[in-house]
């Protein structure tokens, strides 16, 4: 009893030592404001993406630039015709996307569109804004779709 | 002299016991805000803007794939009906034929495959059908690692020098061509 008594006394204050907590603390919340993207856009267009297997990564997000193609949100679960976004505006005209694209090019020549298509969008619209992007000289794009979960 | 000593003041410190607090407060916004979601999709370059006056170079009917897409999703392989999981091979075979079937192409670096839809076309299929085409790439490429004895590796865990040189034997020419009734 004796010896158990001199280990305890021993070991002392058996407290988790808390003075590096904050530190712990502010590394884990630095590295999660670091990752944080805040969404800076809403999307007004329905946009369910299509699902494939030969998926890539985009790697580097700051050179992404997305147009969203789809049918119009209006209100719950009512869809207008559909549409083009392009950051925060619905796109008029298809001619504007050229101009649009060509500026954001000039930015950042190596620009990534990503086209987030709702997969029940019809090719005609997809192949038109394709010419544009052409017209642009925006030519990397990226079909953004799901990873097909039913094949694995 | 002791009235100075009283004066002295004691050291000036923060209190940090909320200090832990205040991070956590803050480190649980940010978990609750954050979106770790890698982009995801298929990538493709669009062919540059063809100038008025340059003919598009021309090129041999035994080298390109036709994959017609109509406007209801129906695929026309080669001018034959057929599903879409049946791209697939159709393009491993037509890429690594080397000249053997006269029906196929020449070498791989010649091979180009092409996508063809109506402007009805659905989006779905179509990335269902360029999908296709794209795994059949990629087995291509994966086979060709296992050749160079990368067998563990898939292609797009390998080295990005092995990519390139995959790559340059075997490119990934995928021609979408536009509907013909595009209205403009």
């Amino acid at each position: 009893m004796a010896h158990f008594k001199k280990k305890q006394a021993k070991s002392g204050a058996n407290d988790i030592p808390t003075a590096s907590l904050p530190d712990i603390i502010f590394m884990l919340l630095i590295f999660f404001m670091v990752t944080t993207v805040l969404r800076e856009t809403t999307v007004q267009v329905r946009t369910t993406l299509p699902k494939a297997e030969a998926l890539t990564k985009i790697e580097q997000k700051r050179l992404v630039s997305y147009i969203w193609i789809g049918p119009l949100k209006q209100g719950l679960n009512q869809f207008g015709p559909t549409s083009i976004q392009i950051d925060d505006a619905l796109v008029e005209d298809m001619t504007v996307i050229r101009s649009i694209m060509y500026r954001k090019w000039q930015e950042q020549p190596r620009l990534i569109v990503s086209l987030r298509v709702d997969e029940t969008s019809e090719m005609g619209v997809v192949t038109r804004v394709q010419q544009e992007l052409r017209e642009a000289g925006t030519l990397r794009i990226n079909y953004s779709s799901k990873r097909d979960i039913s094949n694995l | 002299m002791a009235l100075l000593k009283k004066k002295e003041r004691s050291e000036a410190e923060i209190p940090t016991a909320s200090m832990a607090d205040i991070a956590f407060l803050l480190l649980i916004f940010f978990l609750v805000t954050t979106t770790i979601d890698v982009d995801t999709g298929i990538g493709m370059v669009l062919p540059p803007k063809l100038e008025d006056d340059v003919e598009p170079p021309p090129i041999r009917e035994r080298n390109m794939l036709k994959i017609l897409v109509n406007e209801t999703g129906q695929v026309l392989l080669e001018d034959k009906p057929s599903g879409v999981n049946m791209i697939r091979d159709e393009v491993v075979k037509h890429v690594t034929n080397n000249g053997s079937d006269p029906n196929y192409s020449v070498s791989p670096t010649s091979a180009i495959v092409s996508i063809k839809t109506s402007s009805q076309t659905p989006y779905d299929t179509y990335i269902q059908v360029l999908d296709e085409v794209w795994m059949g790439y990629f087995n291509i490429w994966n086979s060709e690692l296992r050749r160079m004895g990368m067998g563990g590796v898939t292609y797009t865990e390998a080295p990005d020098d092995v990519k390139v040189a995959i790559r340059k034997d075997y490119p990934a020419a995928i021609s979408i061509a536009e509907p013909d009734d595009l209205e403009q």
